[in-house]
């Protein structure tokens, strides 16, 4: 039915919203809730894990905003950039490239609340998309502040 | 028009701290007291100083272009600037955004009354950390902060608390 309606579309008008829509989108994004609950990691969990010199020590990314992650994130956790644009997508790409595919790898954002989020789900679509099989994306229902910081779990700052 | 309004972009983030007078108060629980002084170039090309707001009720709003509730909100400071300005209100938007252009677009999809700077990590952490989206603080006239709002508004109820400070004597 939407792809009738796009046929149905005057050529001059449908160049004309391409045009305006230069630039990145604002606010658009894949919601996170598409992420399969069983992928989901809480942070207790990975706040133990951490703790815990026995745990296997997985590689932990940041796909969020540089201003955030450099006021306070997760130790050891690389900053990668903001999965919400290609620009983002392609450094996260870069960053895995000579990874083996099963490779545990967390990614997290949490720069606002959870079903808001632009840019975990589309990190995760592409890990997901290159073959990555041991991707878990760390549960962060309102903010990194709240969820993670004000819990007393580990933290440093910087860029 | 575009090379003025790339002028003022690159002025923004070109002198993202002219100075910092105060030093932020918190109390023991870690919640800001007073809220530390900033002076930024506006999205205008202004100079703008949060101490020169002193003597008005101040809703300083940290948002970015990318987070959909903090877009969902500013509709509504926007009326409230026009509604409350002569009562004393003054809304002060800081743009955790990493580049400025997306910036400048919602500032002029939204129609903005009120002005707008670029933040940076520096200015979140003498917030006491800006960690998340949206996040909005109510200053009244003499700097103290009375109001921390972290994650989604409920914007009736801030309107009434908003309301109810701007009759204070």
């Amino acid at each position: 039915m939407k792809h009738t309606a796009m046929i149905a579309f005057h050529p001059f008008a449908l160049a004309f919203i391409l045009l305006s829509q230069s630039g990145p989108a604002l606010a658009e994004h894949k919601p996170a809730a598409s992420i399969p609950t069983v992928d989901l990691l809480q942070p207790a969990d990975l706040a133990a894990s951490l703790n815990s010199a026995s745990a296997p020590k997985p590689l932990i990314l940041h796909v969020g905003f540089r201003k955030l992650y450099t006021q306070a994130h997760i130790p050891e956790s690389e900053y990668v950039g903001a999965a919400n644009d290609d620009a983002g997508l392609q450094l996260l790409r870069s960053r895995v490239a000579k990874l083996t595919k099963d490779t545990a790898i967390v990614i997290y954002c949490g720069c606002c609340p959870w079903r808001d989020c632009p840019n975990i789900a589309a990190a995760y679509d592409a890990l997901h998309a290159l073959g990555f099989t041991q991707v878990k994306v760390l549960y962060i229902a309102d903010n990194f502040g709240d969820n993670w910081v004000n819990l007393g779990y580990p933290v440093t700052k910087g860029s | 028009m575009t090379g003025v309004r790339v002028i003022l972009v690159g002025l923004c983030l070109a002198t993202p701290t002219l100075s910092i007078v105060s030093i932020p108060s918190f109390a023991g629980d870690g919640t800001l007291r007073v809220a530390p002084d900033f002076t930024r170039t506006d999205l205008e090309g202004k100079t703008l100083s949060l101490r020169s707001y002193r003597g008005k009720l101040v809703l300083l709003n940290f948002w970015a272009a990318w987070c959909g509730p903090c877009l969902t909100e500013m509709p509504r400071f926007a009326a409230w600037q026009n509604t409350y300005r002569a009562a004393g209100l003054q809304i002060v938007g800081v743009s955790m955004d990493d580049d400025a252009a997306p910036v400048m677009r919602v500032y002029e999809k939204y129609h903005l009354n009120y002005p707008v700077v670029m933040g940076d990590a520096q200015l979140g952490e003498r917030f006491g950390g800006v960690l998340g989206l949206p996040l909005s603080y109510l200053i009244d006239p003499d700097g103290r902060v009375v109001g921390r709002y972290q994650g989604e508004l409920d914007l009736k109820q801030l309107e009434s608390q908003i309301k109810s400070l701007l009759r204070r004597p």
